[in-house]
């Protein structure tokens, strides 16, 4: 089975999935930042792949990610660096990114080198629904991996329903329609969303995304989803510093 | 052979809508409406009527003869340069204007390179009083000062992109990010054929009044509205699939599209897109771009900032992949020559962009019975300072 599967199988709540840019801050820190964090209590982790036009991303995931491109980094290098992922990292791991990069790898490449490294789902935001459907679909699920669909509070129930439909292993919920690095909107209108998608008792377990830095936002997430997605905020966190260190004491205030 | 769009949002194996889905709900509204509302016959008496009256259409197809002569052809100018604000980018946004009304917005964005589309944009805006926000990259603020001027005396917000490489193709990035951010009241005024479907058709239906004119205009001055050749430049490609649009299924018009070499297609400083690029995905649509073997989108390079970017439309790239229209390019220094040159001739002093299209008349062979139509896009006013520093005026 899967290992995104695996842990909504044995984990219902409190999940903590943590997003990073791959060759970042270091060309060479991709795994260790991965080791630091499944040592510190990280449920799951989203490796961000960088692409030079990150259009849903706010300032601090696209300096990240053009300091990664800057320092060498492409699909070739992230998988030459992954090699080695399965023999130090146990817990799930997904590869986030543009779809331009994943087009000119070939997606068929792709998605056997992410089986190869042990990677076990991705998440490609501008790939849209219907050109996954028609020309994706198979080749995921022939290498058993999960294609992860994101769902805002604009998303239609129609939609959503077919989302589920089309989905393995979690949805990802934004907590607003936003690019990445916005902080968690706590309104009324925010909480009627999630209670709304929580009512729908969709068939695949559901994580809240974008705008999560807190523990208390955290915690917010989990009483509506199986668990929280936090990115930019544990990027900014190791901008600087002893790398160890700076993750040590960001996980400190979620675990 | 369809050359236009199908109902899935493709042309042939480009186009598409590849947005994330924060942007879902805005083009899916669009995508729902657009031709009901451009068909409706109170919106097309109320387009037609701004483009007679505030732009100033029909703009004259004008025979050069001084030009004709020395290429041993009969050339004429599609002068979209006399339009209001000096180009055919305000075709699309008196358009766009109207059709964001028709959708209840409140708020309008746009991009702008050079500033012309982002100079249309803050007029319609003005026109309609609209709030306006546009985006510009940093090093295109400097670059094109009177712009940023004319913007912000129409009453726009221009708003500086400071990431990447800080021009046109992160300006558009900035502007998705913001309609990413507003999805409700607001609508975003994309200047080209490009973007998520169904940005490319819509704008090429709303430029598509040039090739219209222009048909009408040769039968009333040759007898046929039938020319031997269509000649226009392409950055994303808005005025060209405009003046290409009515000809598209009549295969005996040839079609020929000029892109911007920089300084050579092989230099490293280059815009000449469908010879340099591969096929891909940018701004939400499969097209060709200019791109490393990683897929990380190249920076473009030309003279002339409104053809300074990296694709072009994803119709465009069905016309060049099919054969039906000829892409070919012409230099920075080609282009300022040609500019000089039709200035000289005729009296007219075109965009830089234009210009390029210009330039690729000295490359054809004409037997003096050809009939010609190049669309001059723009005028010059904006591009003096190149001129003047370039020639030593």
């Amino acid at each position: 089975m899967n290992r995104i599967n695996q842990l909504f199988k044995e984990k219902k709540n409190n999940i903590l999935s943590i997003y990073y840019t791959a060759g970042y801050p270091g060309l060479g820190d991709t795994i260790a930042i991965a080791e630091a964090l499944q040592e510190a209590g990280a449920d799951m982790l989203e490796i961000g792949f960088p692409y030079s036009d990150p259009v849903a991303d706010g300032p601090v995931i696209q300096a990240s990610s053009k300091q990664s491109l800057d320092s060498g980094m492409d699909l070739n290098l992230l998988f030459e660096q992954l090699k080695d992922l399965r023999k130090k990292v146990s817990i799930p791991v997904l590869l986030m990114g543009y779809v331009n990069p994943v087009l000119q790898y070939g997606v068929e490449n792709f998605c056997k080198a992410c089986v190869e490294v042990g990677v076990d789902g991705c998440i490609v935001p501008d790939l849209p629904m219907y050109e996954y459907e028609e020309l994706y679909k198979d080749v995921f699920l022939d290498n058993d991996l999960c294609n992860i669909f994101l769902v805002t509070p604009q998303t239609s129930e129609e939609r959503i329903r077919k989302i589920d439909a089309l989905s393995n292993g979690f949805i990802y919920l934004l907590s607003s329609s936003a690019t990445t690095g916005k902080n968690l909107d706590v309104s009324d209108a925010t909480t009627t969303y999630f209670s709304r998608i929580a009512a729908m008792e969709l068939s695949n377990p559901t994580m809240i995304g974008f705008g999560i830095s807190s523990k208390e936002t955290f915690d917010k997430a989990c009483k509506y989803a199986n668990g929280g997605i936090i990115g930019t905020a544990f990027v900014k966190a190791i901008a600087e510093g002893n790398l160890k260190e700076s993750i040590d004491g960001f996980m400190k205030n979620f675990r | 052979m369809n050359y236009f769009v199908n109902e899935k949002g493709y042309y042939g194996d480009f186009g598409g809508a590849y947005i994330p889905e924060m942007l879902y709900p805005n083009v899916e509204e669009l995508r729902q409406n657009y031709l009901n509302i451009i068909n409706d016959a109170d919106f097309q008496k109320e387009f037609r009527a701004l483009l007679k009256d505030y732009v100033g259409r029909p703009s004259p197809l004008y025979l050069a003869k001084r030009l004709s002569k020395k290429y041993n052809a009969n050339i004429f100018l599609k002068r979209e340069d006399l339009n209001h604000t000096g180009a055919h980018k305000i075709n699309n946004t008196i358009g766009q204007i109207l059709l964001a009304e028709k959708l209840g917005k409140k708020r309008i964005i746009a991009e702008t390179g050079a500033g012309q589309h982002g100079v249309a944009t803050a007029t319609v805006c003005a026109l309609r009083g609209l709030e306006c926000v546009i985006y510009m990259g940093e090093v295109d603020i400097k670059r094109q000062a009177p712009n940023v001027a004319r913007m912000k005396m129409l009453g726009a917000t221009v708003i500086s992109a400071v990431s990447g490489s800080k021009t046109l193709k992160d300006a558009t990035n900035e502007a998705m990010r913001d309609w990413i951010n507003n999805p409700v009241d607001t609508h975003y005024i994309i200047g080209s054929v490009v973007g998520p479907h169904p940005y490319p058709d819509m704008v090429a239906i709303f430029q598509s009044v040039i090739s219209e004119e222009t048909k009408k205009q040769l039968l009333e001055q040759t007898g046929s509205d039938q020319p031997d050749y269509v000649l226009a430049c392409v950055g994303g490609g808005s005025n060209a699939m405009g003046m290409f649009y009515h000809f598209i299924e009549d295969e005996k018009v040839k079609l020929i599209a000029i892109e911007a070499a920089g300084k050579g297609v092989s230099s490293g400083f280059s815009a000449a897109t469908t010879y340099l690029g591969k096929e891909g995905v940018l701004h939400g649509s499969r097209s060709i771009l200019m791109q490393t073997a990683d897929g990380q989108v190249v920076e473009p390079h030309s003279v002339s900032a409104g053809l300074d970017y990296p694709g072009i439309g994803p119709q465009h790239a069905h016309l060049f992949k099919t054969t039906r229209a000829e892409y070919v390019s012409i230099t920075d220094e080609e282009s300022l020559d040609a500019g000089l040159l039709l200035t000289k001739l005729e009296g007219i002093i075109p965009a830089i962009e234009s210009a390029h299209a210009l330039a690729h008349l000295e490359k054809m062979k004409f037997t003096g019975n050809e009939n010609v139509v190049v669309c001059l896009s723009g005028r010059g006013d904006k591009d003096m300072e190149t001129y003047m520093n370039h020639f030593g005026l």
